[in-house]
């Protein structure tokens, strides 16, 4: 290490390429997997409102298992296991189209989904129930008090943990170089195996994971405050 | 598919348990659970001596800990392993098995984010305590080691288990240095019998599964019987703004 050299890697063109390579596929992987879980939490939230007790020993099944098993356990299931019981014309339709980075998305979407639903029933727990009653009283069906009563308050109360749960997801997505998609992580270890630069690789790619992880922080505590001018000013 | 399941694990229970531990290191479940008690162990002395760095006026204590919990909240954990690969033999000088690199990486990983829970106790019990210890004449240590500490370590206990199951869970990521626990386990069997990856990696899951979510119901039980307790001793109204007030600000 005693001669430092970050430009080794930075002034390399293909080393650049397949850093920024590693970005595309990193985006790709968490916003993918962070619109699938986004969509699933409120289709879970749903039906946790459901009546009947089906739905919601259905979601509570979803969420234990998802929280309880590791992510790369769920992630080593789908790709090594789900994958090879899938009928033929699929999986080789998924080989054409990188079947790991589907995987990844997949995997990683439906175990946040879990988080993200759970952050949004407790932020509508913590809405007082004569929000809904008075909503009632005053001519709103179920779902327009949902809509313009129960929603917009809930959510609001869950944005902190949904921001943080955003973030850890944004983290996991490097969980997908074990199934082999070519995101940050892999770049790295690939630009070490060529450039012998260890500890230069590995800094530069912990530093964008820093920036990039603080910037959804930033932006989430941007919309927060948009979201409740009131509240995040007196906390 | 649920005799080959059952197959499975009459073949290869032994691996799964305790790796090849007579003949080579202690892997499968065992190393799992053994890794993650060790790294709670160590991460606790370190966690609270991070949460008291990080709540003292000192700017030269404050600053460093704060970025390092910001450092850890920010960067995957699997890139903070890639970086204990690389770091922990350069500094040691020597050989280290992969589960010493891992067993480092956690401990510096979960020390980090356990003193934010830690953190969160203290701010939680209010200012109160401690005014009343030094005016009884504690100095501050004697403060914290007498009144603060016991009531707030006391009071994250449920916090504690949570992360010790976090812990658990973090350790499959030594998959990708080759710790030999029971992710790697259950990767040697796939890699053995080829033909059954579905089977091999749902034992994984339902073992991770049972482990996991017995310890949360341990955690959500434990909460149960504290809430209750403070309920009778403290104020419960203060007691609940407070610590809403404390975990807002709190990362993770």
């Amino acid at each position: 290490m005693s001669n430092f050299d970050l430009s080794e890697i930075l002034g390399n063109p293909e080393y650049v390429a397949m850093l920024l390579l590693g970005i595309k596929m990193t985006f790709v992987v968490a916003i993918g997997s962070w619109t699938l879980a986004m969509t699933l939490a409120l289709l879970l939230l749903g039906l946790r409102y459901a009546p009947g007790p089906v739905g919601n020993a259905f979601v509570t099944a979803y969420v234990s298992y998802h929280r309880n098993v590791p992510t790369l356990v769920q992630l080593l299931l789908w790709y090594f296991g789900i994958f090879t019981l899938m009928p033929d014309p699929v999986t080789f339709w998924l080989n054409d189209h990188n079947a790991e980075a589907i995987f990844a998305v997949i995997g990683l979407g439906l175990c946040q989904a879990a988080y993200f639903s759970e952050d949004l029933r407790s932020g509508m727990r913590a809405v007082s129930p004569g929000q809904m009653e008075a909503a009632r009283a005053l001519g709103h069906s179920y779902v327009s008090a949902m809509r313009f009563v129960m929603v917009p308050q809930g959510s609001r109360n869950a944005l902190p943990a949904l921001i943080n749960h955003s973030v850890s997801l944004f983290k996991n997505s490097s969980l997908a170089v074990a199934i082999g998609v070519a995101e940050l992580t892999y770049a790295v270890k690939e630009i070490e195996n060529l450039s012998f630069r260890t500890f230069e690789s590995y800094l530069l790619v912990t530093v964008l994971y820093l920036v990039f992880s603080l910037m959804i922080m930033a932006l989430g505590a941007y919309v927060a405050r948009r979201a409740d001018p009131v509240r995040s000013g007196r906390a | 598919m649920i005799s080959d399941i059952i197959a499975i694990i009459r073949d290869y229970w032994l691996l799964l348990l305790i790796g090849q531990y007579p003949n080579g290191p202690l892997g499968g479940l065992a190393a799992t659970l053994l890794l993650s008690i060790l790294a709670i162990a160590f991460a606790f002395p370190v966690s609270i001596a991070l949460a008291l760095a990080r709540l003292s006026n000192s700017p030269f204590l404050n600053w460093p800990v704060t970025a390092l919990v910001y450092f850890t909240r920010g960067v995957p954990l699997l890139m903070l392993i890639l970086w204990g690969y690389f770091l922990v033999p350069l500094v040691t000088g020597a050989n280290v098995p992969s589960f010493l690199t891992m067993l480092v990486t956690l401990v510096v990983y979960q020390g980090a984010f356990l003193s934010e829970v830690v953190r969160g106790g203290i701010v939680a019990l209010g200012h109160g305590q401690m005014e009343a210890s030094r005016a009884l004449g504690h100095s501050y240590l004697g403060a914290m080691r007498y009144v603060i500490l016991p009531q707030a370590l006391y009071n994250v206990i449920p916090s504690i288990i949570s992360v010790f199951v976090a812990t658990i869970k973090d350790t499959t990521l030594g998959y990708v240095i080759n710790v030999p626990d029971l992710t790697f386990a259950a990767s040697q069997i796939n890699n053995q019998l080829l033909t059954q990856p579905f089977q091999v990696f749902f034992i994984l899951a339902a073992v991770y599964y049972v482990i996991c979510w017995s310890l949360s119901r341990v955690a959500i039980v434990t909460e149960r019987r504290i809430t209750r307790k403070r309920a009778g001793t403290a104020s419960q109204a203060t007691a609940k703004s407070l610590k809403l007030a404390a975990l807002t600000d709190q990362p993770s």
